[in-house]
């Protein structure tokens, strides 16, 4: 192996002369005799069939990764089928990591590296390989029926089409069986570790520690002892055939990424990970217990599983009998004073409708978290798409507003989740977090927060009466406003002199009894809008740094890795283009129509079709240029940085 | 089989241990809101709800403790005129709310108010997995066998061939039994009573408050605008005598004029009929036992009327059996979670225990 290409680098800086090819230096041979290079920044695609663990050989990676300490990003992509037909194109299950010494933004454009456990898995991933990078294969694989399955009727391995790559072939099963012989284990057992002894070559091709690798093997199989040491031994075979064998020459560095992070603890975190500590962290911060009614879908599972393993932090988890009880059973735990999530996706969304709506005219906190996937209706559940936005924004009968809030990387999740609790709990409203699949199971590094510098969430419940009738009686209005937020009282049950009733019939502003009087639900109805309007949430930040850009990107959540990343090639190409990225896409931030009129030109990249152009230019009356892209994937940086580069140039 | 009592009548002391208990005496109009109420007059709810509010001051429990959930439907209207905690809801989903109110607030008495298209219908779903959780709920299934506040379609109650504006010519579905079908979802405690029948109404609900878990009450009520009647042979004093049975815990099930009737299994089938008692077979009537583990004899007393006469109605408490209620199972499960890890840390979770260290 003597070359690693790279597409140019994401870094902050402009036009960093050593990184163009990803290579950062070279170093002398140590014990061994074998070349050691630097990079800055590499992209790894493990690649293989459902049921060989690509996924848990990605996570193993990302965790030794890092713990070294580089900046990192990750794409899991998988099929929705939990084990389709073995070795077959729809079967093929990756998992992407990018990795770098600096400050990056997303997964990757294009592997450097791309592993590919059997045929299904080059034939499925060899298009997003550039050529010029390193392929390496289980050659075991390679044979006439697994080939044949994908449609290959000469081994690509000899026929010559894979002569621009550096293929790297190795029988990875004959090797890993044999190193297992000592364990007694049936052929097919032993097998199965074949992803480990892939993770050792790769651990040591890059120099990753190894310690937490075989620490975790240990744990995961800690009632099957004989698996875990086999696993162990794998994962070190494959280690030692990278330092032993001629094919591999050359091994990398990439050194940690000291000066991207503001100095800190560090742990690496993924999207839905992050929310429901997020979650967690609201539920302290608000010192109310916790309460998620959910029904399980992908890909939001993952977070009632995480929140069900908290109950020593008084959260209580309730899998439902569908979406509608789970939002059913949050909001009768938000009417008792717990602060209530539910947790799902878009088709979820659509079945909750109702009862959003019903919060909505109950005015209780409660948080809806909508983990968006590719629709619609079944669509694409194991993919990333933002079309949701609309369906959050306008998806219920009657006028019915909710705040939304977005995250905007993986991390993030936690920050936004915490920012959500503060709207719902002192507005009184339902509010929607936007993530999507991408942000799920993406993961990137967390500087761990101070848990003394979480904002304070507590709320005061009504304890008495707050109205006085005009016969002087005290009485208790359960929908008497605070003047300054519209926020109407709390009053949970077992507060006594406050028992009241309230339902989803319109009812009187202030008393809270029904009311069908026309005036009365034409004030009702502004005042609940007027409520979100004035949510008051920070002003959108622009980022312009030689301040006289005329086009403006204008994203909105998990596109914020790939249009940052897409903004620094188009500026590290001189030209000039402002960057704004909403997290709150309800109510917007005040100065939004201040700053879309700065620009000649607006772009919104967007994973929909068009979405939040269609709000932008409803509500500013601005000709917004919509770029989007529905393939169930994020952007790809350098495809967004041509569009704006078009855009600047047009 | 035999008929054994399994367990001794729960105390309602400990179905309701960790409601508040009241300060000084309550009176029926302590739960009377005040919202004037809006039925049609005629209509059996209001009957209903004068026995629950004159009921409720028997259980002696904090007001403010108190929550009732409705759904959508003339009987959803309950809530707001009890002087307590309510929410009238969505069409349906009632269990489904009153589910995470119970669950996580044991100190509540929540109460489900719900209709034959409400509980069978829309919300269906809930209704028989609220049952089978058996969540801390107390649900009071209206039964008209009509559709109310939509004006008079026909319900998943209303019998097959029943003329209505959406049916001119017969409805074609068969209807739900609904204390069948809550047997069948494994409900612990299931009753039946009469909107008419004040002192019955009142018994049962004392007895569904003391059972700790959910308790299904059905209550044939009449729609005096829509199905006016639906229940005459019940309530009419003299058809009543024969068609109406009167199950009491722990008595052989007879009814008639002179308790000339009884109910006795049929040796072939195993199924239970009614039969003129006789000095012959007067040993063999059954002895109603509505503790009994198996539901195999409520599930067939369910089943004993006929569908369209109601000829044969058991009314009374059918099943009453203790299950593990879950939110005490969930209250549990989160102590012993403190327990095992310790009251949760999150400044620890937040780290985790893969962490590396960047200096500045």
């Amino acid at each position: 192996m003597t070359s690693q290409v790279s597409s140019p680098a994401e870094q902050a800086e402009p036009a960093d002369q050593q990184s163009e090819r990803g290579l950062a230096g070279e170093r002398g041979t140590p014990d061994g005799g074998k070349e050691v290079r630097r990079l800055d920044r590499v992209i790894i695609r493990f690649a293989g069939d459902s049921g060989d663990g690509m996924q848990l050989t990605g996570d193993r990676f990302t965790s030794e990764t890092a713990s070294f300490g580089n900046d990192l990003s990750t794409l899991p992509n998988f099929p929705a089928e939990i084990r389709a037909p073995a070795g077959t194109l729809p079967g093929v299950s990756s998992f992407q990591l990018h990795f770098a010494d600096h400050d990056i933004l997303t997964p990757g454009d294009a592997p450097d590296v791309l592993v590919a456990m059997n045929p299904a898995a080059l034939k499925a991933n060899l298009g997003d390989v550039p050529r010029g990078a390193d392929i390496i294969v289980n050659t075991d694989e390679f044979t006439k029926r697994p080939m044949a399955k994908v449609g290959y009727e000469r081994s690509p391995l000899e026929d010559g089409s894979l002569d621009a790559y550096q293929v790297h072939p190795v029988p990875l099963t004959t090797l890993t069986i044999e190193a297992l012989k000592e364990f007694g284990l049936s052929r097919k057992e032993a097998e199965r570790s074949k992803n480990m002894f892939a993770l050792g070559l790769l651990s040591w091709m890059y120099h990753r520690p190894t310690e937490n690798t075989e620490k975790f093997l240990r744990q995961k199989f800690a009632k099957k002892p004989q698996i875990a040491e086999a696993n162990v031994a794998a994962f070190r075979a494959g280690w030692n055939f990278g330092e032993t064998t001629e094919d591999f020459a050359v091994s990398y560095e990439v050194a940690p990424a000291a000066t991207a992070f503001p100095a800190g603890t560090y742990r690496n975190i993924s999207g839905n990970l992050a929310l429901s500590y997020g979650l967690v962290a609201a539920s302290r911060q608000a010192d109310l217990p916790l309460f998620l009614g959910s029904y399980p879908i992908t890909p939001a599972s993952d977070i009632l599983h995480e929140l069900s393993k908290h109950k020593n932090f008084g959260v209580r988890t309730f899998q439902a009998e569908d979406e509608i009880a789970g939002i059913g059973a949050a909001l009768g735990a938000a009417f008792g004073g717990q602060l209530a999530v539910t947790t799902t996706s878009g088709p979820g969304v659509a079945l909750k409708s109702e009862t959003i709506g019903l919060a909505v005219s109950l005015e209780l906190p409660l948080l809806v978290i909508d983990i968006q996937r590719g629709g619609p209706s079944t669509g694409l559940p194991t993919k990333t798409e933002q079309a949701d936005l609309l369906q959050a924004m306008y998806g219920r009968n009657g006028e019915a507003p909710v705040p939304i809030v977005a995250p905007k990387t993986p991390a993030d999740c936690f920050d936004a989740t915490l920012e959500a609790a503060r709207i719902a709990l002192t507005y009184r409203t339902p509010v929607f977090v936007l993530s999507d699949g991408y942000l799920a199971n993406g993961s990137e590094p967390w500087r761990v927060p101070d848990v003394d510098g979480l904002p304070d969430l507590r709320v005061q419940f009504a304890t008495g009466p707050n109205h006085t009738t005009e016969d002087g009686t005290e009485v208790f209005w359960p929908y008497k406003r605070d003047p300054l937020t519209l926020a109407r009282p709390w009053a949970v049950p077992g507060t006594p002199g406050l028992e009241h009733r309230i339902g989803g019939i319109e009812k009187q502003d202030g008393s809270g009894n029904i009311s069908y009087d026309p005036a009365n639900h034409d004030h009702m109805v502004r005042v609940r809008q007027a409520k979100v309007d004035g949510i008051e949430v920070e002003d959108l930040t622009v980022d312009d740094p030689t301040g006289d850009a005329r086009t403006l990107v204008l994203g909105w959540g998990s596109t914020y890795g790939p249009i940052t990343a897409a903004v620094r090639r188009v500026r590290r190409a001189s030209d000039r283009i402002a960057q704004a990225h909403l997290r709150h896409l309800n109510p917007f931030p005040a100065n939004l129509g201040a700053v879309l009129a700065r620009y000649d030109k607006v772009v919104v990249p967007e994973m929909n079709l068009g979405q939040l152009a269609t709000l932008i230019r409803a509500k500013y009356l601005v000709d917004t240029r919509s770029f989007t892209q529905v393939r169930g994937l994020p952007f790809k940086a350098e495809q967004l940085a041509t569009a704006l580069k078009e855009a600047i140039d047009d | 089989m035999t008929e054994t009592i399994s367990q001794p009548p729960t105390a309602l002391a400990e179905a309701l241990s960790l409601v508040p208990k009241a300060e000084g005496k309550q009176s029926m109009k302590d739960f009377k809101s005040d919202q004037e109420v809006r039925w049609c007059p005629g209509c059996g709810d209001y009957a209903v709800l004068a026995a629950v509010q004159g009921f409720m001051p028997e259980l002696g429990l904090a007001k403010e403790n108190i929550v009732f959930v409705s759904g959508i439907g003339c009987s959803s209207r309950f809530p707001y005129y009890m002087n307590t905690y309510g929410m009238h809801s969505i069409h349906g989903r009632a269990p489904a709310i009153a589910t995470g109110l119970a669950a996580s607030r044991r100190d509540l008495s929540v109460w489900v108010v719900t209709g034959d298209g409400d509980a069978l219908s829309i919300g269906g779903n809930h209704l028989i997995h609220a049952l089978r959780r058996n969540v801390n709920l107390k649900i009071l299934l209206f039964n008209n066998r009509i559709y109310g506040l939509t004006k008079g379609q026909y319900s998943p109650t209303s019998e097959v061939g029943k003329i209505t504006k959406s049916t001119p010519m017969g409805s074609l579905d068969a209807p739900f039994n609904p204390l069948s079908l809550a047997i069948g979802a494994e409900a612990g405690f299931v009753a039946r009573t009469v909107d008419s029948d004040r002192k019955h109404l009142t018994q049962v609900l004392r007895e569904a408050a003391a059972h700790p878990g959910t308790a299904l009450v059905e209550i044939y009520q009449n729609c005096n605008i829509f199905n006016d009647g639906a229940f005459e042979a019940l309530k009419d004093k003299e058809r009543a005598e024969e068609a109406v049975i009167r199950l009491e815990h722990g008595r052989p099930i007879r009814f008639g004029a002179g308790l000339t009737k009884g109910v006795v299994r049929d040796q072939a089938t195993g199924d239970l009929e009614v039969v003129a008692v006789t000095p012959e077979n007067e040993d063999r009537v059954l002895v109603h036992d509505a503790h009994a583990d198996s539901p195999t004899n409520a599930f067939a007393l369910s089943r004993l009327a006929h569908p369209d006469t109601l000829h044969h109605t058991p009314i009374g408490v059918l099943r009453d059996v203790r299950r593990p209620v879950y939110d005490d199972q969930m209250s549990t499960q989160l102590d012993a979670a403190v327990e095992q890890k310790g009251k949760g840390d999150l400044g620890a979770l937040l780290a985790g225990n893969d962490t590396w260290t960047v200096v500045g």
